[in-house]
């Protein structure tokens, strides 16, 4: 029941991506996701979706694991589609009831897809390819300025990569004790509700009384190796910039470049391309597409 | 009540590539009033076989029948098991809750549904078996020693009145007077209150010591399952299964090799003394 | 030299009602005075609740002495501007070994302690590399924690304090959650480390097979030092482990039971071979 948390685990394997600095992965991750917001539009998916392609080529991981991980979200993109298709106003094709199928219904549904699909696999991939501690050096590093603020960023990274260590070790452990408790009659899988929520404290007592007992624990193996905060730490990957990683913004601002200029000019290429194939069945298709 | 795991298999991991099959087609018969011993390396299976048998986990082929019936029958209803298959998990101290000794023990028999002067005559005498006496009933459960409540946990699963107790490795983690302790309980439950019981343990001299019989586990497989002398006298297969002998029958077969003629069948340190008197006299 | 000396400590946890008033005092420790050789392999025995545990953490200043005082390679465990320095020279492990990793990937796990001691990046490449070659560990540099077997993880957790270069490395019962296997891996680990880096451990533990080749055990019971000596010395007390809730070897109860009924053989024997070489002068 608990098993299942594969969404934005560390996948180890070999590859520039994976070497790449956190910090270019975050800004990059960042950029995408505005882009894939700011502009609605299929020529930027299409740009959007090449470049997404070609990290997904580079960074060795098997797209079967990747999908895996959105298996979780695919309820909402269902939800999204049915929505999109069923109430947006237009001209309409279908009618049933309150529900309307429109073209633009259909093709707003088609455009959230890909939205999301591009959206979640990129977050995913910053997650496959950059191990917890590296992600949280990273945000250490780009938020290292809030420091004058008094903001604690080296003890809030800090924070982040343990809870992302125990995890997994706490979902283990919630298993075992729904199955003890299973065991003395509890009723977790009980069609009443009232049941299932009576059934909640065993589990929660104990998972909470665990976890403060590590945390108790960890403290103090933190302590006896000679924690005492961010100052005065050295780092054993020191983040520093490689000539793959100015590659990489290079590309970032030439994607972001393009764009930027595909979103405004938009309208007009839409006309040219139209122009060029007016009168053919793909004409059509592209027509209602734009 | 014997229970019957009847070509139990079962398969982790959906994904075909990832699948590796824990428990591979078991079949066993477990009699009324026996003490079993289980062994086996760690990541053998033997804990999802006990899952099994008592019904946590669904099996991916094969079945497990208690009394003669199915328990993973569409039609049988697997909380009536609930109160007859007892289990003991590691560290089950870690799964106390209540606020008081008494209550968490009251607990499982609670779920069963019965009359409030029931629950609280088997927690009494739950709390009894296990030597917990009484100005601790009030106490909260977590401020009791580490052996306290390692009985207190092991009360909160006799309370349901099992005929059949499952412990996987209850004495993880005690000092050896505490080690002793349990294992006595175990034996007592047994011997006194005839119940039927699996014991799980890493300790050879453990399982020769109590159990009447003993089923070696390996790679998910029923790789033996004999009386303690016949199986501690394979000692090559046990040790191709990361497993030992007694300290004892250790000692004794060096023994023998070193010439000193002694029958290596022996499996505790009293049958050890009487062996090496009587070469001794001769 | 003396690495650990431990002079009259005592150690008192005070207990509070609800309004924070003192409502009594545990005397966890009491009065001990040991001293222990630079290089040398020291086992301290005793049962759950004995004040083991509480004595290793003062160690390495986790715990200050109530009274009395330790002094770790010279250094007062009270002094608080040698507090990082102690902790550098006395490393620990706990018992519980998923409980004291915290990187994510065992080299970065590895690294933490260095990384805290502020040591240049390029030495703690050098140092993690090093602990891991030493522990055998190397082959899982870059895995998660996670899907190693417990006796693994416990061989990370003391490569992550040897990276730390100490001379002297307290484990508090580092295999009581282990199986045989992984219990035998950690204590293989441990003497290899003794051997042949000339650490000096401080092992805790109520498995007395752990302890036969230690320089020296100790025995707690109640807070206090029972009894000091060789195994050889500690082991002829038979009963008398016994009333500190623990026991000897198998071999050795074989034999003590066996010189009780009248065979004539040495008073303490450790092994299967001692067992086996006394009693063919008999046959």
């Amino acid at each position: 029941m608990f098993k299942d948390v594969t969404l934005g685990q560390y996948y180890q394997a070999d590859s520039v991506i994976h070497r790449l600095d956190p910090r270019v992965k975050l800004a990059g991750t960042f950029l995408y996701m505005i882009s894939l917001f700011v502009f609605n539009n299929i020529f930027c998916y299409i740009v959007s979706a090449i470049l997404l392609l070609a990290v997904i080529i580079l960074c060795k991981i098997p797209i079967g694991y990747m999908l895996k991980g959105m298996r979780a979200v695919i309820f909402i993109m269902v939800f999204a589609v049915v929505f999109n298709v069923l109430f947006t106003e237009g001209e309409i094709i279908w009618k049933f009831w309150i529900f309307h199928v429109s073209l633009k219904g259909i093709k707003m549904a088609i455009l959230m897809v890909i939205r999301l699909s591009l959206l979640i696999i990129s977050a995913s991939i910053m997650t496959l390819t950059t191990t917890p501690n590296r992600l949280t050096d990273g945000l250490e590093m780009m938020f290292r300025p809030l420091k004058i603020f008094k903001v604690p960023v080296h003890e809030f990274a800090m924070m982040m990569s343990i809870a992302l260590r125990f995890i997994p070790i706490l979902s283990e452990e919630a298993d075992k004790i729904v199955k003890a408790q299973t065991a003395r009659g509890a009723k977790f899988d009980s069609k009443k509700l009232t049941d299932r929520v009576k059934s909640l404290i065993p589990l929660i007592v104990p998972l909470f009384i665990s976890a403060f007992r590590r945390a108790a624990d960890l403290a103090l193996a933190m302590e006896a190796r000679g924690y005492h905060g961010g100052d005065g730490r050295t780092k054993f990957y020191p983040l520093t910039y490689a000539a793959r990683d100015y590659i990489s913004y290079t590309i970032l601002l030439m994607y972001i470049g393009a764009i930027v200029f595909l979103g405004i000019t938009f309208s007009k290429l839409a006309e040219v391309i139209l122009l060029f194939f007016a009168n053919t069945n793909f004409g059509n298709v592209l027509s209602w597409l734009f | 009540m014997p229970i019957t795991a009847d070509h139990l298999t079962y398969v982790y991991g959906g994904n075909k590539n990832l699948k590796t099959t824990a428990v591979d087609d078991i079949s066993v018969t477990i009699d009324d009033g026996q003490f079993i011993g289980l062994i086996g390396h760690t990541g053998s299976g033997k804990t999802t076989f006990l899952q099994l048998l008592s019904g946590l986990i669904k099996p991916e082929s094969g079945t497990v029948l208690i009394d003669g019936e199915d328990i993973f029958d569409k039609k049988f209803d697997l909380h009536s098991i609930r109160g007859k298959v007892g289990i003991v998990f590691q560290y089950p101290e870690h799964q106390l809750f209540e606020e008081t000794v008494f209550k968490d023990v009251c607990y499982g028999p609670k779920n069963m549904g019965l009359e409030k002067e029931e629950i609280e005559r088997r927690a009494k005498e739950a709390l009894s078996l296990v030597g917990i006496s009484e100005e601790v009933y009030t106490q909260s459960p977590f401020e009791l020693s580490g052996g306290q409540k390692r009985r207190v946990a092991i009360a909160g699963v006799l309370s349901m009145n099992p005929k059949f107790m499952i412990l996987d490795e209850p004495t993880a983690g005690l000092d050896p007077a505490g080690r002793k302790e349990i294992l006595g309980l175990v034996e007592k439950l047994c011997r006194e209150q005839k119940m039927t019981i699996i014991l799980v343990s890493h300790s050879m001299d453990d399982v020769a010591e109590y159990a009447d019989r003993i089923l070696v586990i390996n790679d998910g497989k029923l790789a033996l399952d004999a009386t303690p002398r016949e199986v501690f006298n394979h000692k090559e297969e046990l040790e191709s299964y990361g497993l030992s002998l007694p300290q004892v029958t250790k000692a004794m077969v060096r023994l023998k090799e070193s010439g000193i003629p002694v029958n290596t069948d022996a499996i505790t340190v009293d049958e050890a003394i009487s062996e090496i008197l009587k070469v001794l006299k001769k | 030299m003396s690495i650990i000396k431990a002079e009259e400590v005592t150690f008192e946890y005070v207990r509070r009602d609800e309004n924070g008033n003192i409502e009594g005092k545990n005397r966890a420790i009491d009065k001990i005075s040991l001293d222990v050789k630079e290089g040398d392999f020291i086992s301290i025995l005793g049962a759950n609740g004995s004040g083991k545990s509480t004595f290793a953490k003062h160690l390495n200043s986790i715990l200050l002495p109530t009274e009395g005082t330790v002094w770790i390679d010279g250094m007062d465990s009270k002094d608080d501007d040698k507090l990082f320095t102690i902790r550098q020279t006395a490393g620990m492990v706990f018992q519980n070994p998923d409980n004291q990793i915290i990187g994510q990937v065992v080299e970065e796990d590895v690294a933490f302690g260095p990384e805290n001691m502020g040591i240049p990046t390029e030495q703690i490449r050098e140092r993690v590399d090093e602990a891991l070659k030493t522990l055998g560990m190397m082959e899982y540099a870059k895995k998660s924690p996670n899907r190693l077997s417990g006796g693994q993880k416990q061989r990370v957790s003391i490569a992550g304090v040897l990276a730390m270069h100490p001379k002297c490395i307290v484990l508090d019962e580092p295999t009581a959650m282990l199986d045989p296997a992984g219990r035998k891996e950690v204590i293989r680990a441990l003497r290899a480390l003794n051997e042949v880096e000339k650490i000096t451990i401080i092992l805790i533990t109520h498995y007395m097979e752990e302890t036969i080749y230690s320089d020296k055990i100790f025995v707690m019971n109640k807070g206090k030092i029972m009894m000091e000596g060789s195994p050889r010395e500690i082991f002829t007390h038979v009963e008398e482990l016994e009333e500190y809730k623990l026991e000897v070897p198998k071999i050795t109860l074989l034999a003590h039971e066996l010189r009780k009924k009248g065979a004539d053989i040495p008073e303490c024997i450790l092994s299967d071979k001692e067992l086996a070489d006394a009693l063919k002068k008999l046959v």
